[in-house]
């Protein structure tokens, strides 16, 4: 290993990749897009969703309840007189349920019987029952200020992220998705540009050694790696408000341990994809869909078939994306972030290992 | 004294058999032509030589090393360059050649020195800050040239240097090289264009993986002295020259210019004598082409069956024409103010190196690319309003062929009948026109990435010819292809013809516009001469070649 032809090398890499306006647009502009689309886009949680309120008395409490319905950030209320009205709406997809209060519901309030009636747009069982329970929680708290009696309830908390906004969730996790894309699809395609020009085949005719030229292409992609990671974490502390419980120097230090069998894999890519297209395609599938879905960033990995849950194991991008959780929403967790850690650099030891086997000092197909 | 020694060298890629037992010696202080068709395995051997892959069997030894074993000695004393220059586009020159510069270990001390003597011996001190994706294609074959040369290796190794670059560039770097070897400096020049093997001190004549011929060329051409002849005739050049190829005598005939050259068979007795019924004979010089022609066994006869079966084109009045066509991409001028009308039943040549704006107005011509001003008409038809209606008149074959390697050949010639509107009856007999015209029987099953290119090349002009088009454009029909391909080829061409079909056809292969009967030279975006390719020769004086004529009226537009 030659630190002349290293540096040299690394320098080149460094000029093209300052020069190269797709290499700049992958690893500043497409992240930013993507966090912004999960942080406001993509959004899990619930809000402002369509209710109809059915109000067939006029009683004083009838109506306070139908207020305090329209009065919650979870429901757009639209109020109806009959039943028939907002049926249609609801057929149409317009409303995802509605409340009906009965004419009768002072007579049951006093005997105690059920008191409302919640209908839901059962096609999308998710919000269905969104609409069943944040239904049923507004009227226990009616209940409860009143001093009425309320049946034993469940009453959840939320730990860490106690909003329960997926947007503190899926940030973080963005940001792991960005880092497979800069350190898998960048260095492959940058590799297989080198052959599809013949570059490659004139680096191959000069002294340099095979190590040379991988490594003087890796530090220039793990730096913009890093550099990209900052990058994300500002956007994501400053712009999303999401928590950094940890410390910048871990957040560094993992994102380091997931560079290397990122890069590992975009080398092996490379290795056996000489052109663009097949890089890219390569990459796609065995880099950017398992970090997106086996990864536990959109998909809980604990309720997944156990052959899937297994097949997790050696996505790198899963370790990523539970030590980002756990030093964005909880801190530095000393065990599960070495844990994870030595994970991510024992694939992508048998990356590097892979990607030197595979590549030769010659031009054999 | 012998800087490469390859003994017995085989190799193989799956099925085919790239090189079959190339034994040879190269000389140091010598240029060496490497000369062949594409798939002779000229860049394979390169390669070898390179030390960037390894021989199946037997043995190379270049600059004394083994280039597989002593790889990274060899690297100290071994230049290439390979076919596209190995530049980063995206550096400047002056920071391609410091990169090769560390990469090569140049002592710090004298990097200066070095890039002071490559830059002043390519000229391109001027363009150091400039990005090499933004020089010409000469310039970047400099820049190539010059980190090739940054150790001051005792080989060179060039891969196809001259390809679709500018005559004058070409000449320019054949001087640089010629420098070259005076110093000690063993060069080996792989090429396709025959013509560049007279200019070579040795050659190595490559085919289908064998070597044909090694020595000095001189030495090859040598045994056709008095066997080449000049015939002119007053008659249809065509014509004579099917009367000619049908000779036993003849071994090879072409056309060049307003003559017919011919090759006569070896022994043949009262020499030119024979000819004289058919013309006015002259003796002429033998060229590397014949010599090749005659290892290989003499050309293909001058009878096309196809054009038989051809009906004779009957419509009147020219066939193409386009007034001051002009193509501007941003503030480049691709296509300036071109002008020029062909004749029906006439052959008509755009010459001109990569980038001279050849392409851009055949595009245009083809309704492939809508021009920034002027007008174009293909059969009469304005291509501003008719563009498909035109496009059902001519017959478009181009450079790659475009074939679908996955389909068989039987159903490539289906397709295209299809997309051309033939159906049922009229349909299959033309595909079975097709394919007794091209003899492709035995072929039928086959995909067309398993043919050879000869092959490829007739399955691309029979799909071309479905819709019996009045008018065909070539794009580059024959550059690299094997001499004897290139006149089976150019018999069916001249076939049609004869019946009245029009061609256009653009290359960058000086000896391809022989076969025209008038030339445009495209320089830069214009037109700079339109002429038979007599005249246009003749403008450089007595004897030239046609390279010469071009690089005389490209120097001529210049001090003009």
């Amino acid at each position: 290993m030659a630190s002349r032809r290293l540096l040299a090398l690394v320098k080149k890499e460094s000029l093209q990749i300052l020069r190269d306006p797709s290499a700049m647009l992958i690893a500043f502009v497409l992240p930013v897009l993507l966090l912004f689309l999960f942080a406001y886009a993509v959004s899990l949680d619930i809000r402002q969703l369509h209710l109809g309120v059915v109000l067939q008395t006029d009683s004083a409490q009838a109506r306070s309840l139908a207020a305090e319905f329209a009065g919650t950030p979870y429901f757009r209320v639209r109020p109806a007189r009959d039943r028939r009205e907002v049926e249609p709406l609801l057929v149409r997809g317009e409303l995802k349920g509605y409340v009906l209060i009965p004419a009768d519901f002072d007579r049951r309030l006093a005997r105690g019987e059920p008191l409302v009636q919640v209908v839901t747009d059962g096609t999308q069982p998710n919000t269905a029952s969104f609409v069943a329970g944040y239904a049923r929680g507004v009227l226990s708290s009616w209940l409860a200020e009143r001093g009425l009696s309320v049946p034993v309830m469940l009453v959840p908390r939320f730990w860490f992220n106690p909003e329960v906004e997926t947007r503190r969730f899926l940030v973080p996790g963005a940001i792991a998705i960005i880092m497979t894309m800069i350190g898998t699809l960048l260095t492959a395609l940058v590799v297989a540009r080198e052959w599809e020009r013949g570059t490659m085949e004139a680096l191959l005719s000069t002294p340099a050694r095979i190590p040379e030229i991988l490594l003087g292409k890796l530090l220039p992609y793990f730096a913009l790696g890093l550099v990209a990671t900052l990058g994300s974490t500002l956007l994501a502390i400053h712009v999303f408000d999401v928590p950094l419980r940890g410390s910048w120097s871990t957040l560094l230090l993992v994102s380091a341990c997931f560079l290397v069998p990122a890069l590992g894999q975009g080398l092996v890519i490379s290795a056996l994809a000489r052109n663009q297209f097949i890089a890219a395609q390569a990459a796609l599938f065995s880099g950017f869909l398992p970090a997106f879905l086996l990864s536990g960033f959109l998909f809980e990995i604990d309720a997944m078939p156990a052959p899937i849950r297994w097949l997790t194991l050696i996505v790198p991008a899963r370790y990523f994306i539970e030590s980002l959780h756990s030093v964005f929403l909880v801190g530095d967790v000393w065990p599960l972030l070495l844990r994870d850690m030595l994970a991510m650099l024992a694939i992508g030891a048998v990356m590097f290992a892979l990607a030197r086997a595979r590549t030769r000092k010659s031009l054999e197909p | 004294m012998t800087a490469i020694v390859l003994d017995d060298v085989h190799k193989r890629f799956g099925q085919a058999r790239a090189l079959r037992g190339i034994s040879a010696r190269i000389a140091a202080g010598r240029l060496t032509g490497l000369v062949g068709p594409d798939g002779a395995g000229k860049t394979t051997l390169i390669r070898l030589m390179a030390g960037l892959l390894t021989p199946d069997q037997g043995q190379l030894r270049v600059a004394g090393l083994d280039p597989v074993q002593d790889s990274e000695v060899l690297a100290e004393s071994v230049g290439y360059m390979p076919q596209r220059f190995g530049l980063y586009e995206d550096l400047t020159v002056q920071e391609n050649l410091h990169l090769y510069a560390e990469l090569r270990g140049v002592a710090k001390a004298d990097y200066r020195a070095t890039l002071d003597r490559l830059l002043a011996f390519t000229r391109l001190e001027p363009f150091t800050d400039r990005l090499a994706g933004r020089l010409s294609g000469g310039m970047k074959q400099k820049l190539g040239l010059a980190c090739a040369l940054i150790t001051s290796p005792k080989v060179l190794l060039l891969d196809e240097p001259g390809v679709g670059v500018d005559p004058v560039s070409r000449q320019d770097l054949w001087r640089m090289v010629q420098a070259l070897t005076g110093e000690g400096m063993a060069v080996v020049w792989a090429t396709a264009y025959l013509e560049e093997a007279e200019q070579c001190e040795e050659v190595l004549l490559m085919n289908e993986g064998r070597l044909h011929f090694s020595g000095r060329p001189e030495a090859l051409t040598e045994r056709l002295r008095h066997r080449c002849f000049r015939l002119a005739s007053a008659g249809d050049k065509r014509a004579l020259l099917a009367q000619v190829l049908a000779r036993p005598d003849v071994r090879d005939a072409t056309i060049q210019g307003e003559c017919v050259r011919v090759v006569l068979a070896e022994g043949t007795t009262g020499a030119g004598a024979a000819l004289a019924s058919l013309g006015e004979v002259s003796a002429a010089p033998p060229r590397f082409e014949d010599a090749f022609i005659d290892l290989l066994g003499g050309g293909p006869g001058g009878h096309s069956p196809l054009a038989d079966r051809m009906p004779a084109v009957t419509t009147r009045g020219d066939r193409v024409s386009c007034r001051h066509l002009t193509r501007r991409f941003g503030d480049f001028v691709a296509a300036d103010d071109v002008s020029f009308t062909v004749r029906p039943g006439e052959i008509m040549g755009l010459l001109g190196p990569n980038g001279a704006g050849k392409s851009t107005t055949f595009k245009m011509l083809c309704g492939l690319l809508k021009p920034s001003s002027g007008e174009a008409r293909v059969a009469g038809v304005d291509l501003r309003h008719g563009a498909s209606d035109a496009k059902l008149r001519l017959g478009y074959m181009a450079q790659k062929f475009s074939l679908y390697g996955l389909l068989s050949v039987r159903q490539n010639l289906s397709f295209y009948a299809g997309v051309y509107g033939l159906r049922g009856r009229e349909k299959r007999a033309r595909i079975r026109e097709m394919i007794e015209g091209f003899q492709l029987e035995p072929l039928l099953d086959s995909a067309p990435d398993q043919l050879s290119l000869g092959f490829k090349q007739r399955l691309a002009l029979a799909c071309a010819l479905m819709h019996r088009p009045p008018i065909l454009f070539l794009d580059e029909p024959t550059s690299g292809v094997d001499p004897i391909t290139r006149r089976e080829f150019w018999t069916h061409i001249n076939g049609l013809v004869s019946k009245g079909v029009t061609v256009l056809v653009t290359t960058h292969f000086m000896d391809e516009a022989e076969y025209c009967d008038r030339v445009a030279l495209m320089y830069r975006g214009r037109v700079i001469a339109l002429d038979t390719p007599d005249a246009l020769k003749a403008r450089a004086g007595q004897g030239a070649s046609m390279e010469q004529a071009f690089i005389h009226l490209i120097e001529a537009q210049a001090h003009g």
